[in-house]
């Protein structure tokens, strides 16, 4: 594993006067092809899954049925991401690019963009983008058309199956997989759901080519990526990175010079203690990230850094399944319990147990990843849970 | 209320009565009157088709969905970690100085109400708060206070 130096890129945010001329080139071209190229890029999906797009292309073209549907999650909600709501402000001509060459690719006549209530302010000039685009489709003889649907409030309609049951009018509650979204999604039709960057980089791909694009990153972490950094920085924002850099190198750009901490991948993502940035990528081959990097410096209590975070899971567990909507509250009740010296520090390591169950039994990655926060800074910041 | 029953009437006209037409029909009905209420949730049933339980299972699912009476502009100040780290329980205590209510709460003139959110996605520029659709950010106890006048004039 031979980690990357860390190079900032300018692929999604540069000028986009490109993207029709891309649909252009890339309409000709044949859709075996194009996933041939888009697995052949490495590209993994970039809200923080990591699935091959090439792959959920191929089983969605192959799913039988003549209606298919391309949906762009816009639902960003993990805390400490907000790389989404700058692309979609700034170079939304190259979201719609992407969906409708994956429209092109598997079949598709109609897409989708679901968009966060919170980012509602977006929706007015999206929508004429997305008029513009729509007629650009026609205009190119592809029988596509994209239009707009909001979430309401629901971290949990992040994941991809209670996205569309949310769309289907039901309460956002994820479903069993399989079947998976690909040969059964909304309507019970073939879907592909991708992240808005993860179709901004299919669009890339497009124009540059996968060759060009293979040249960025390491072998398990293909391409570069929007990073959204927050917290006790020197500088904060979106900021485009190529994939597989040191924590080290990453603390030494963006932190405060007193980086005790640092969040990789947000509230469902992992704490890594100042011992270990050198040691750690960023990346599939050490700790991905849907994007959210958060800075703690010295001043911070990792205790109110986790009661956050089980807080917030807390409220967003849709209540289905009995490890994530009980696990949830119990872990709060008990760091706080071990706070108000009311249980011995022992009692963590059976709340750790707990985390654990919860990333076994529970249904879908929103009660699987409790654990990953909770265990890491429990391991890493004991002492501050506990005093 | 006819009035109701016409109005739902005429959402459903718009976005269709498949169970796919519920989401954008509560939505309108929150961008119109900030709330549903029973009535509004047994008339859409009636126009969709469902029970009226289906309907407010799905719509109390959602945080932005309210189901009972809020004020009209519902103050959502963000909670999560990094606005918490960028002070905003001072901006909390300023606005409820300011309304004179607590979190949770709506203002006699039933003009505002106040709650907490989870992270809105302004984590570099925080404090962060939502007015209704509108995104204020970089917080300061002052700046919260000066736009909350602002509303308080409209």
């Amino acid at each position: 594993m031979e980690a990357t130096k860390l190079r900032r890129v300018d692929f999604v945010f540069r000028p986009d006067n490109t993207s029709i001329d891309v649909l252009r080139k890339t309409l000709k071209r044949d859709a075996d092809d194009i996933i041939l190229e888009l697995i052949d890029s490495g590209l993994k999906g970039r809200g923080g899954a990591g699935f091959l797009t090439g792959l959920k292309w191929k089983l969605a073209k192959e799913a039988a049925g003549d209606i298919k549907y391309v949906i762009c999650n816009a639902d960003e909600g993990e805390p400490g991401t907000f790389k989404d709501r700058e692309i979609l402000d700034r170079v939304p001509r190259r979201v719609l690019t992407g969906m409708a060459i994956c429209a092109h690719t598997i079949g598709a006549k109609e897409g989708f963009i679901y968009l966060r209530a919170e980012y509602k302010f977006l929706a007015h000039k999206l929508k004429a983008v997305m008029a513009e685009m729509n007629e650009e489709f026609k205009k190119l003889g592809l029988d596509f058309s994209v239009s707009l649907r909001y979430g309401s409030g629901a971290y949990v309609c992040g994941e991809e199956t209670a996205l569309i049951d949310s769309m289907e009018g039901r309460r956002g509650e994820p479903r069993n997989k399989p079947p998976f979204p690909v040969t059964a999604g909304y309507l019970n039709k073939p879907t592909v759901v991708n992240n808005v960057e993860t179709f901004v980089n299919c669009c890339i791909i497009a124009n540059i080519g996968a060759d060009e694009y293979k040249k960025f990153g390491t072998d398990n972490s293909r391409g570069f990526k929007l990073f959204s950094v927050s917290g006790d920085c020197s500088k904060e924002g979106v900021f485009e990175l190529e994939l597989g850099m040191t924590l080290a190198d990453f603390v030494e750009e963006f932190g405060d010079g007193d980086t005790k901490a640092v969040q990789v991948g947000g509230a469902s993502g992992f704490c890594v203690p100042r011992k270990k940035f050198k040691d750690t990528i960023i990346g599939f081959e050490g700790i991905p990230t849907g994007g959210s990097m958060k800075i703690f410096n010295s001043t911070r209590s990792m205790y109110n850094v986790l009661h956050n975070y089980l807080e917030f899971f807390e409220e967003e567990s849709c209540g289905q399944c009995t490890p994530c909507r009980v696990g949830c509250q119990q872990l709060i009740k008990g760091i706080e319990a071990v706070k108000r010296k009311e249980k011995p520090a022992g009692y963590l390591d059976e709340l750790v147990k707990l985390a654990k169950v919860m990333k076994v039994a529970s249904k879908c990655g929103l009660g699987q990843s409790v654990g990953n926060a909770f265990v890491s800074i429990v391991e890493n910041f004991r002492e501050e849970i506990v005093y | 209320m006819a009035n109701t029953e016409m109005f739902i009437r005429d959402l459903a006209d718009k976005h269709g009565r498949r169970r796919e037409s519920l989401m954008p029909i509560l939505q309108e009905v929150i961008d119109a009157r900030r709330y549903v209420d029973d009535e509004v949730m047994v008339n859409i049933a009636k126009e969709l088709d469902l029970s009226a339980a289906e309907v407010y299972g799905t719509a109390s699912f959602y945080s932005f969905i309210e189901t009972e009476e809020v004020g009209h502009y519902v103050i959502r100040i963000c909670k999560t970690i990094v606005c918490d780290m960028k002070g905003k329980d001072a901006i909390i205590e300023a606005i409820e100085n300011t309304l004179k209510i607590k979190l949770g709460q709506t203002t006699p003139d039933k003009k505002f109400t106040f709650k907490t959110t989870n992270c809105l996605g302004w984590c570099h520029k925080g404090p962060a708060m939502l007015i209704n659709d509108d995104v204020y950010s970089e917080l300061t106890p002052e700046k919260a206070i000066e736009i909350i006048e602002s509303y308080m004039h409209k």
